[in-house]
């Protein structure tokens, strides 16, 4: 493991020294990781020169294998090899529609709502662990590759990825020990690398068909803005569903030459999945596909499928891309006429017939110049670089939005809709509610993600329960629920009762998410079972995070303590800052996290004045002569 | 309360230069927004996402005519009240029964072509009332709130006709 760095007390780091900050494509199939070197977007390779790192995880008795060992392993050890966690991200076991042709051990999750597990001979291990174990792995290709330990990372998600599955991946990269500098959907994150590549402006269509989701985004790129005006997809429906349909292909060919046909072993199903895959990889450029291959009950499996065959079995699939591109183009409020340029993500695009789709759809040829597999790290690394505050010569803003709607059950299990789908993040909003009875003390809020009517056809995302408002007459309290979704696209929900002031603020985790305590013993887990090394790691956490806050007010005051604060308000935020350093050199990590409360809480004022400069700043020198009206 | 004109260094009226009220977003985001914000402190962060979401929520409102002319009349203390003054002109009540009939008649047969050019219509409709707006807001507020009414009315079978198609293309 890289040693912590602490620059002796009172010496703060270079100013201008380059961060070491990536940006990770954690994929259904694959994953990558890219960084900024000498101005250029790369992929990082591993030591024997590999760029993607299967998303496939075997865990044995006291070991864990990631990447292409794992992979080749797959079909001998179906249960102990989990491949595609991505699509069990924030999902409850009755979400996974076609479990019973995967060869995992599921477990319902203890909380009524909560994720589902998988049993494996290590132990129960949840969706956010593998994901963490592929993660880790990326950080340490990473470290290797730049020499040193990493500022901070960017990693991408689906556009149409729900809350739950965000704060899944989010509490992934946390317990692989990244700090995550922004979690970015996988079609913008492809948009920046496009479009800065090749000096791009207009309105772009991101077409995004990975190995286990779709997306589509619609963006107008200009001078450096890239704003995203509607997004859509699915996020079960990808490369693993073309799989599929030539895996049930086969197995109907198969039944019908076998009288009796017995039900497929774990290994045999994985035998034959792994074969669907490579018959689909085969005929992007082939006309036909052999699929040979002895399960273990000795049925000799021998079939040949046509590219014609393939594209008839698949259509609904093709097909059911275009039905979500319709509507993010009627979101956009755009015909065809306005589409700049198509560009091609994702390893399942490759495949002749969706091109052709895409081409039909589109009346133009789509754009595949940068290699679809690549495309997102390599955009996510340079979100990374300028969120990490290297020199980039490219001002870049990225505004996206938010892909499904947020709402609020009301009464007879309808949803009243709070902040609509496609609404340009960070977004708040807020809604009254009251009660329905005399004397009523408490209100039960469950808020739910959807496009649906009812309740019932939306994802539940949380239920909490505001209490202690003062008993009044029906109808008469004035419950105010405010719904924050910040850059991440993760939701926040505080409720507070109006007229007599009771608070009743909280941050709601969704159902479908881990809670705090499960994600403090996952990292205690991870990090050895002895008490001095837990209490080690929170430590180093304290110090690190105390750090980074003395770093960034120290800036705060370079720029702007002279003229936005007098000498003793100066001197106050100096004061902590020092307290705080002291802490720093001793082992109490308690102290340190209430000493860097405090000297945050210490600059509120300040945060406040240099907003108010930044406004000032941004508009100022600019009248009104250009106005035309 | 930030007044959303005064932030975007725009005269508060109707008349809107939207490619002006553009270029003073981006510029605003450009600032403000929490990606510039990522190793600030919380409090900085904090500060950052309040203003970068004030942003958007004044962009959108004088981006979109109708929600504009509400706020326009908000400024003034004046409630469109679009919930519970449900009481409309004859003519209008008409012209809304024949465009709920056409959309069901599209819905029979399926016709996406007759929904596209309902809401065509409904368009110019709309940007009749909003040029109706811009002298009302001066001159006689009431009638203008009215005419919010009226524009929220057509956005909401607009919404519905929209609705309507992508369940028929799906």
């Amino acid at each position: 493991m890289a040693l912590l760095q602490i620059s002796e007390p009172g010496a703060s780091p270079a100013p201008h020294q380059h961060k070491l900050a990536v940006g990770i494509d954690l994929g259904t199939t694959n994953s990558l990781v890219a960084t900024v070197r000498s101005g250029m977007s790369t992929v990082l390779h591993d030591e024997h020169g590999h760029a993607l790192l299967p998303s496939v995880v075997r865990y044995l008795d006291h070991d864990v294998v990631i990447g292409h060992e794992a992979q080749a392993a797959q079909s001998l050890d179906p249960v102990n090899t989990i491949v595609s966690v991505k699509r069990f991200m924030g999902r409850a076991l009755h979400d996974i529609t076609d479990r019973a042709h995967i060869p995992y051990h599921f477990v319902e999750n203890d909380s009524s709502h909560g994720m589902l597990e998988i049993k494996t001979r290590a132990g129960l291990k949840s969706p956010v662990e593998i994901s963490a174990d592929i993660l880790k792995t990326l950080k340490i290709r990473a470290e290797k590759a730049l020499g040193g330990e990493l500022t901070g990372a960017v990693i991408t998600v689906p556009a149409y990825f729900d809350d739950a599955q965000r704060q899944a991946t989010k509490d992934a990269a946390r317990l692989a020990g990244l700090h995550v500098l922004r979690l970015l959907n996988e079609p913008t994150a492809a948009a920046v690398a496009y479009g800065l590549d090749n000096a791009a402006e207009g309105v772009y269509v991101i077409y995004d068909l990975g190995g286990g989701t779709f997306d589509i985004s619609i963006l107008r790129l200009s001078k450096g803005v890239f704003e995203v005006l509607a997004t859509n997809g699915d996020s079960a429906l990808g490369g693993d569903d073309f799989d599929h349909r030539i895996f049930c292909w086969v197995l109907d060919q198969v039944r019908r030459k076998t009288s009796e046909f017995k039900p497929l072993s774990e290994e045999d199903t994985r035998l034959l999945l792994t074969k669907a895959r490579q018959a689909k990889e085969w005929l992007t450029d082939n006309h036909e596909a052999n699929i040979v291959c002895k399960l273990s009950n000795g049925t000799l499996v021998d079939e040949t499928l046509s590219v014609n065959q393939f594209v008839t079995l698949t259509e609904h699939l093709v097909n059911k891309t275009l039905s979500p591109t319709r509507k993010a183009m009627r979101d956009a409020g755009l015909s065809i006429s306005d589409i700049k340029g198509v560009v091609l993500v994702g390893g399942a695009t490759r495949m002749p017939h969706i091109r052709h789709a895409v081409q039909a759809f589109f009346e133009q040829e789509p754009l595949t110049n940068l290699d679809p597999d690549k495309v997102v790290a390599l955009g996510a690394a340079i979100q990374a670089n300028v969120l990490a505050g290297n020199r980039s010569d490219e001002d870049l803003l990225l505004l996206d939005v938010t892909p499904l709607s947020l709402g609020l059950e009301t009464m007879g299990g309808l949803v009243e809709k709070v902040i609509p789908r496609n609404s340009t993040l960070p977004i708040a909003r807020a809604q009254e509610f009251t009660t329905y009875k005399d004397g009523q003390t408490a209100l039960a809020i469950h808020v739910v993600q959807g496009e649906r009517e009812l309740v019932s056809d939306c994802r539940s995302l949380a239920r909490f329960e505001l209490r202690g408002i003062p008993p009044m007459a029906a109808g008469a309290a004035r419950i105010r629920v405010t719904f924050q979704v910040d850059a991440d696209g993760l939701l926040s929900v505080t409720a507070r009762e109006q007229t007599n002031g009771v608070e009743a603020n909280m941050t709601v985790k969704p159902s479908y998410g881990l809670s705090e305590d499960q994600i403090t013993t996952m990292l205690k887990d991870s990090f050895g079972a002895a008490e001095s090394d837990k209490a080690a790691r929170m430590l180093r956490e304290a110090v690190v995070d105390a750090q980074r806050l003395i770093e960034a007010i120290e800036a705060a005051l370079t720029e702007d303590g002279e003229h936005l604060l007098n000498s003793d308000e100066n001197e106050k935020i100096r004061q902590h800052i020092a307290a705080l350093k002291a802490l720093c050199q001793g082992t109490d990590s308690h102290a340190i996290n209430q000493a860097s409360d405090a000297l945050n809480h210490a600059t509120e004022d300040f945060a406040a004045r240099r907003m108010d400069a930044s406004v000032q700043k941004a508009l100022a020198g600019k009248n009104l002569d250009s106005l035309e009206l | 309360m930030q007044n959303y004109f005064a932030l975007f260094q725009l005269p508060q009226q109707f008349a809107v230069d939207l490619a002006l009220l553009d270029r003073q977003y981006r510029q605003l985001q450009a600032e403000v927004h929490p990606d510039k914000f990522v190793s600030a402190s919380p409090a900085e962060r904090m500060q950052s996402m309040q203003m970068a979401t004030l942003a958007n929520e004044a962009y959108q409102t004088l981006k979109q005519p109708t929600a504009r002319a509400r706020y326009l009349l908000q400024l003034q203390g004046i409630e469109t009240d679009e919930e519970n003054n449900t009481a409309m002109p004859t003519d209008f009540l008409m012209a809304q029964m024949e465009w709920r009939e056409a959309m069901d008649d599209a819905k029979l047969s399926k016709d996406v072509a007759a929904l596209e050019l309902l809401l065509s219509d409904m368009r110019q409709q709309a940007k009749a009332l909003q040029h109706e707006i811009a002298s009302e807001i001066v001159e006689n507020p009431t009638q203008a709130a009215q005419t919010v009414r009226k524009l929220r009315f057509i956005d909401k079978v607009s919404e519905d006709v929209n609705q309507l198609i992508a369940q028929l293309e799906d």
